[in-house]
């Protein structure tokens, strides 16, 4: 009898202990799917990348499904490669242009949402919408067609409006116009999702701070810089870094617009480079070694971004 | 006070100047989609074409491939759609309802991998699935689509799960409910615009993937609708503009749809918590 009980108060409280241990657990059984999916579709990825980098690959090599070990010898062929360096540089203008663009752009036309009546506001945050909501594909075949030499409008818009004959100007011909142009398109797109999202965080501002300091006499520069802009800080700092993440490893715009045709060494965004040298070329341990080099970059600028959010997200 | 509505008038008008040039591409693509070629090819453009046509529109869609890319950005989309969400609402609960080991290690990954770039992991990819004969099948695709589906679900996701009060579950527990019984009464129910908002912003940016599908598709009739319109100039001896357009507005119209419906609910996601709206 007292056996029994023993034994029955034993399991019970075996019982409970793995009731608790099964609860504590739950959540890792929760997250299992998505993490083995991941491991299974990134991570093993990134390992072969690691080992891709390492070997002479090529086309061969991806039929025998079997690399040579060469050590570092892709590393120092990218880091000894003229155009890696002018890519590179080239990238980090053109991101910060582009940034730079899209970052001042978007505040501007956030404080001008503040200060224009309601339909008009309403009016301007649709078209804003409607931009945003473009494909990049389908941005980047109409903005080719605007800018057609023949008869693309913005010549002809540009040549009405005197600013200068643009009579079947070619805006393909020259590094600086090609990479202008993207950098057109790239703004062109990224100032929706930048001018809302400063807009909303814009109607955070007291309306009676602002006043208050108009009253005091402030200059509406000072109010913007010592009223505004510290509540616009924390949101601005994550747009600069997203937009910095984005542009750096942009590649839809700038392949499709300056097209396979005109591409070449002297117009290469990181992108790009990486596209041409490693998978057209087939050369893919070359290819790998500049992905990593590429991801390693980025994942040194996104520290910044993944900590605020990382922060903004173990909070809740 | 005259000043100030003179003032107000005057930001009026740049308002309006900058919804016309930023919106002008848009119409732009319309406009010219319904106009006839002359008009199109004409020195001097037509602003508002008054004798419009579905031409262009018969054109693009005849176009070799077209309903077969078609067909596959859909079978493409809606399977990385149904996979993200199912794996990706269960890690969600579990970010949003539980503390546990790791946690914050999960959380760096799910943003850390969205910031990774596409162009960046084009090569390992393409070996890997290589390796595994998934080149030039819509199934390799939909595994590359998850690398990005899956952790940008996650997150949105969680943050929805989030918002759903905690008392409404424990009130549900307390009248005798199970976990589970609360789960799928109260959680559930509440949750759905935010999964129907996640998965509609799924689709989009699947539907609008370009450079997965350009390395991993190269026969004709297996690619989406991205790749079949970037080649469409290359396809057509003359470049037929009025077809290029009809081809984009076609291919935009899903979209445009989806996102202004969703809009509101998800672009917070990338800058969540920054901005309390």
């Amino acid at each position: 009898m007292a056996v029994a009980a023993e034994t029955t108060k034993w399991s019970r409280r075996r019982r409970l202990t793995w009731a608790r241990a099964g609860r504590a657990s739950v959540p890792y059984w929760l997250i299992l799917p998505v993490v083995a999916a991941l491991t299974a579709i990134l991570g093993y990825p990134i390992y072969s990348l690691v080992r891709l980098s390492l070997e002479h690959y090529t086309l061969f090599e991806l039929i025998q499904h079997h690399g040579q070990y060469i050590g570092l010898k892709n590393f120092s062929s990218v880091l000894h490669d003229q155009v890696f360096w002018h890519t590179l540089l080239r990238t980090v203008i053109f991101t910060v242009v582009n940034v730079g663009a899209t970052i001042v752009g978007g505040t501007l036309i956030a404080l001008l949402l503040v200060r224009v009546s309601g339909w008009v506001r309403i009016l301007v945050t649709s078209g804003l919408v409607l931009v945003w909501a473009m494909p990049q594909v389908v941005a980047v075949q109409v903005w080719y067609w605007m800018t057609n030499f023949q008869n693309g409008v913005v010549n002809y818009v540009l040549t009405e409006l005197h600013i200068g004959n643009y009579f079947e100007h070619d805006w393909y011909q020259t590094t600086f116009s090609q990479l202008g142009l993207v950098t057109a398109l790239i703004v062109w797109g990224a100032l929706p999702f930048v001018a809302i999202t400063l807009y909303a965080a814009l109607s955070q501002v007291p309306g009676e701070l602002v006043e208050a300091a108009e009253i005091d006499g402030a200059r509406p520069w000072r109010v913007f810089l010592d009223v505004t802009l510290p509540i616009l800080r924390p949101v601005l700092l994550i747009l600069t870094s997203l937009s910095i993440l984005w542009d750096f490893g942009v590649f839809t715009q700038p392949y499709l617009l300056i097209g396979q045709a005109h591409i070449n060494p002297s117009n290469y965004l990181m992108g790009i480079y990486l596209f041409e040298e490693g998978y057209l070329k087939t050369d893919y341990g070359r290819g790998a070694a500049i992905s990593l080099l590429m991801l390693v970059m980025v994942a040194a600028m996104s520290v910044v971004y993944v900590r605020k959010m990382v922060k903004i997200g173990d909070v809740d | 006070m005259s000043s100030r509505v003179f003032r107000r008038g005057g930001w009026n008008t740049v308002g309006i100047v900058l919804f016309a040039v930023m919106v002008f591409p848009v119409f732009w693509m319309i406009s010219t989609a319904f106009k006839p070629d002359d008009q199109i090819n004409s020195l001097t453009p037509t602003w508002f074409s008054t004798s419009p046509t579905l031409h262009h529109f018969a054109d693009a869609i005849h176009t070799p491939f077209f309903w077969t890319d078609v067909k596959n950005s859909v079978i493409i989309v809606l399977i990385t759609v149904a996979i993200a969400m199912t794996l990706a609402f269960l890690a969600a609960v579990a970010l949003a309802k539980y503390r546990f080991t790791g946690r914050k290690l999960f959380i760096v990954l799910m943003i850390g991998i969205q910031m990774l770039p596409g162009a960046g992991l084009i090569i390992p990819l393409y070996v890997v699935l290589a390796r595994y004969h998934q080149v030039d099948k819509l199934s390799g695709v939909i595994l590359t689509y998850l690398t990005f589906a899956l952790p940008f679900s996650v997150w949105t996701l969680r943050g929805f799960i989030i918002g759903i009060p905690k008392e409404l579950e424990e009130a549900a527990m307390v009248d005798g409910s199970t976990r589970l019984g609360a789960f799928v009464r109260i959680l559930l129910p509440l949750v759905a615009p935010g999964l129907v908002a996640t998965s509609v912003f799924a689709f989009i940016t699947s539907w609008n993937e370009y450079i997965f599908a350009r390395i991993l598709l190269n026969d004709q009739g297996k690619q989406t609708v991205t790749v079949w319109l970037s080649y469409f100039l290359g396809t057509s001896r003359h470049q037929d503009w009025g077809a290029l357009m009809a081809g984009s507005t076609l291919t935009a119209i899903p979209v445009v749809i989806f996102f202004l419906l969703v809009q509101r609910r998800i672009m917070f996601g990338l800058t969540a918590g920054a901005v309390k709206g």
